[in-house]
């Protein structure tokens, strides 16, 4: 019998059902269909976009219920300055805690840009290891910096400028600090492109040994073994290798001048910070880097990544940990803190960060892929406040595994992810021959599309056909689909940095060297796909 | 090649289609305001060019050419761009073995470009695949929009002489027009989820359509955009259960479900209206009147926006949608038969019979969302229900 209309939120209308209630009401009135139920129910307002309690001045903090709320989280959930403060350390704590991934006394390099989030991260290391030793951090941190000013075009004094605050703030964290330029990608090895072997990956009896034996050894070296060490960081920080020199600093403008589009610049330049924070963390003996990326701007890296043609690849870009590059792992403990959070974090609580202009700096929002992502997230944020998260929670769905029927095949030369082009796939196959057609040298007509591409193409046909001759389709051919779109916008590979194009060089000849020797080789024979074979 | 200037949603007419045609025939014949969008909406056509001579075919080196390809850029004329559009699509079905012959193909027309096209390719390659068409058209009960587009499907069905047949939702569905339905479901704040439900009763009536004419094959005229946009929507709603299924080109019969294939899936829509174009085709291109208020407008105008930022966006989202990972849990379990009506269902009751069920109940959500609270009600409920909070659906629900 349908009684009264109750307002379920957010919205939602629903009769109540008579055993719900007394029919009479509580004043023991005969109710007739259509009035309000008098029960608490009824009282609730009529849209869901009025607050279910009434926003009164004495409002509490919905964690603790005593404090006054200071800031507003989410929808409607207020949080005084304690309990926030609590929670945003809790999910950074829980986030490395939960992953066993850091192990006790390890290195880790803390990837700082100066901005917001990777300040804040560096500053909730520093706050976790000023702790009391029971909930103190266990590992041994370093900061890294990238001067990227030559990349985005700023002028030397801008750029000496920026540096001198950031080895003051640097000074200031007691953490062994590197200041790198980004010119020095012309003076890296080949060897930073190389994925090393990676070490057997700990299980849970492997991380609960280390945790006991390291709180055995501080029990051992007792509370002065620990000062000493953590002093003998602040004495000793690594002095940057010097200024870069006018020469690498022009050829490094004049590469990024010569890409034609912004979203391939950022790409770029991504790709060079990545290789550089690696080879740093190589060569002082980090194995762990850590990077600020909030909830927002990985929310916005997924579907940048879905919109550049990285989709097989998204678990590793948009995931806790990126293990990709083998022996340096790539953590991101930020990973559940949005932006707002961030921000209001560094207000409340007087982190200071260090705001340097950077590549898409002022650009319009169609200049870039990535520009376009950034603004229509936030947008749609706006207007469904849940977008974000639930691009997060989809993320997390993702695993980490090539493509059913795929061994293990070839990497990329740039992101040194596993191949995923192959002939066997149409849409991309077919794709890449209607829009390879105009950079071929011998004109393919329309009708034939359906016989075998040209080996141009980068899907292999006859081996051996232009791979010698060309060396822009040698690179191409070891790039993923990803990289290869990017690279697709630089229209002369010579400027690229030396490392990359004698790494790519080495891999060919490399497979045709395999390829000659191969009826000769017993056993499996790794990397079939990606070099040629028709 | 200049930017594509569209307006929202797909493109209205033939004026916003690159074709390098004298500027003075064609804009003289449009009034004012069309005259300015065609005017803008035009790139620099290299005809202009002194010095250079006008760009011949590059395919028959015979005629001059009439068009540029938007993904490749390559000159055409009209016929050979016509040939070639029709052996990409034959090379993606025999590809694919997605028609083998002697199938009897139902095909899903709403009298659109991209069905029209279809019917008319399939037409074409017919003799070839030796397969048999027929054309079955869904009747939504969308007053104002679907009358007038099912007389365009008459007049194809009639000068192609392929036969037609028509389904309507109101005999299917006990009555419930779309109309009927958007006026159920005009809640209070929340915009109105007719799309959902349009979506899933349409293809219901498009199998039951194909069963009454024997069809053996499903084919519609989805095009590339529409799987990229697809792609970008279901990861902004976390739908991970159709991002586990989708990617392919098609479904294969499932449990008694017909197979179901997009032969038109790696044709851009660019290139399906430039098909229209130089053959001629009638078709009707207004939006529908419910399709300001769909989630998908928002991933239409981020790929439109994708594409001018960069011309191969299209086809790297199909390239990423087609290669993603998901978690075994994400996926949809292994399908079952409805209780009801017996067709292909994951659940219990398949999505058609639950959306219709909550419709006559007169809780039109029932079915839309996470949680599918009280699906497994009979009836009006006589118990109270268990006393929990409804958890708020954290999916943007339209």
């Amino acid at each position: 019998m349908l009684c009264c209309r109750k307002l379920t939120p957010p919205g939602l209308l629903e009769w109540c059902s008579p055993s719900e209630q007394d029919v009479q009401g509580p004043q023991r009135l005969p109710l007739t269909p259509g009035d309000f139920c008098l029960w608490s129910h009824a009282r609730l307002p009529l849209s869901d976009t009025e607050p279910a309690e009434a926003r009164t001045g004495d409002q509490k903090c919905v964690k603790c219920k005593e404090g006054l709320p200071v800031v507003v989280i989410r929808a409607g959930d207020a949080f005084c300055r304690d309990c926030f403060k609590a929670l945003y350390v809790h999910k950074f704590r829980a986030m490395l805690g939960k992953s066993r991934l850091i192990f006790p006394g390890e290195k880790v390099l803390l990837a700082w840009s100066g901005g917001p989030s990777s300040s804040s991260m560096v500053w909730q290391v520093l706050e976790g290891l000023s702790r009391d030793s029971a909930k103190r951090l266990r590992f041994v941190p370093g900061v890294v910096y990238i001067d990227e000013g030559a990349a985005c075009g700023q002028s030397p004094e801008d750029r000496a400028r920026t540096l001198a605050e950031v080895k003051l703030a640097l000074q200031t964290t007691g953490f062994p600090w590197h200041a790198v330029a980004l010119e020095e990608v012309f003076s890296l090895p080949p060897s930073a492109l190389r994925c090393s072997a990676q070490e057997a990956a700990g299980t849970e009896g492997a991380y609960k040994a280390a945790v006991d034996s390291f709180l055995q050894q501080q029990h051992a070296l007792g509370t002065n073994g620990v000062e000493r060490q953590s002093q003998h960081c602040a004495q000793d920080p690594q002095s940057p290798a010097g200024p870069p020199t006018t020469a690498q600093t022009q050829a490094l403008s004049r590469l990024f001048d010569s890409v034609k589009t912004l979203t391939a610049k950022e790409e770029l330049l991504q790709t060079l910070r990545t290789h550089l924070i690696l080879h740093v963390a190589r060569n002082h003996g980090y194995s762990k880097v850590m990077t600020g990326d909030s909830c927002t701007r990985l929310a916005i890296k997924l579907m940048t990544s879905l919109a550049l043609g990285r989709g097989a690849f998204l678990a590793w870009d948009t995931g806790f940990s990126d293990e990709r590059h083998g022996d340096v792992v790539v953590v991101r403990p930020m990973r559940e803190h949005t932006l707002k959070e961030v921000a209001f974090y560094n207000r409340l609580f007087a982190v200071p960060s260090i705001c340097t202009p950077a590549l898409d700096t002022k650009a319009p929002e169609k200049a870039s892929i990535h520009r376009l992502m950034e603004a229509f997230i936030l947008r749609l944020q706006a207007q469904f406040p849940s977008t974000v998260s639930t691009v997060y929670r989809t993320s997390e769905k993702l695993v980490k595994a090539p493509r059913a029927g795929c061994a293990a095949g070839p990497r990329c030369l740039l992101c040194m992810c596993t191949l995923d082009v192959d002939t066997a796939d149409s849409a991309t196959a077919f794709g890449a021959q209607t829009s390879h057609l105009p950079q071929m040298q011998t004109p393919v007509t329309q009708a034939r599309a359906a016989a075998g591409p040209c080996c141009c193409a980068g899907m292999g046909g006859a081996p051996g056909c232009c791979k010698r001759e060309d060396p822009r389709a040698q690179v191409m051919e070891q790039l993923c689909y990803g990289c290869r779109v990017n690279m697709k916008d630089l229209p002369s590979l010579e400027l690229l940095p030396p490392y990359i194009l004698s790494e790519a060089q080495l891999r060919s000849q490399r497979a045709t060297a395999e390829q000659e020797i191969r009826e000769y080789l017993l056993g499996d024979s790794e990397d079939e796909a990606g070099t040629g074979e028709s | 090649m200049g930017t594509w200037e569209l307006s929202a949603g797909r493109p209205q007419s033939l004026l916003e289609v690159v074709v390098l045609l004298p500027a003075s025939a064609l804009s003289r014949s449009l009034d004012l305001p069309a005259w300015v969008l065609f005017r803008r909406s035009r790139p620099l056509p290299p005809l202009q060019d002194p010095t250079m001579p006008a760009p011949q075919c590059a395919s028959c080196h015979k005629a001059r050419a009439a068009l540029r390809r938007p993904r490749s850029g390559q000159a055409l004329c009209g016929a050979c761009f016509c040939a070639a559009f029709e052996a990409e699509v034959l090379h993606t079905v025999v590809a694919g073995r997605l028609l083998p012959p002697g199938a009897v193909v139902a095909v899903g027309a709403s009298g659109g470009k991209d069905s029209t096209v279809l019917a008319h390719v399939l037409r074409e390659l017919a003799p070839r695949l030796g397969i048999s068409l027929h054309l079955v058209a869904v009747d939504e009960g969308i007053g104002g929009y679907r009358d007038a587009a099912l007389a365009a499907v008459r007049r194809q069905a009639a000068r192609w002489e392929l036969p037609l047949t028509v389904v309507a939702y109101a005999d299917l569905f006990g009555g419930w027009t779309m109309d009927a339905v958007a006026r159920s479901t005009a809640g209070s704040g929340r915009s109105r989820a007719c799309c959902t439900f349009c979506g899933v009763l349409r293809r219901r009536a498009l199998e039951e359509g194909a069963r009454l004419v024997g069809a053996t094959h499903v084919v519609t005229g989805h095009n590339a955009d529409d799987m990229a946009e697809t792609v970008l929507m279901n990861f902004l709603r976390g739908d991970a259960g159709r991002l586990a299924r989708g990617g392919g080109l098609g479904s294969p019969g499932e449990g008694g479900a017909l197979p179901r294939c997009r032969p038109l899936q790696l044709a851009s829509q660019k290139e399906v209206v430039l098909y229209a174009h130089f053959r001629r085709l009638d078709y009707f291109s207004e939006e529908c009147v419910y399709a300001p208020e769909a989630f998908r407008g928002h991933a239409r105008d981020l790929l439109k926006m994708l594409e001018a930022a960069r011309p191969s966006a299209v086809l790297d989202l199909v390239h990423s949608a087609e290669r993603l990972a998901l978690a075994p849990t994400a996926r949809p379990p292994p399908p079952g038969a409805c209780s009801r009506c017996g067709a292909l269902a994951s659940r219990a009751l398949c999505q058609a019979c639950a959306l219709l069920d909550g419709l006559n109940r007169g809780r039109p959500r029932l079915a839309i969302g996470k949680g599918r609270r009280g699906l497994d009600e009979e009836g009006p409920p006589r118990e109270p229900q268990p006393s929990r909070p409804p958890t708020s659906e954290p999916v943007p629900d339209f």
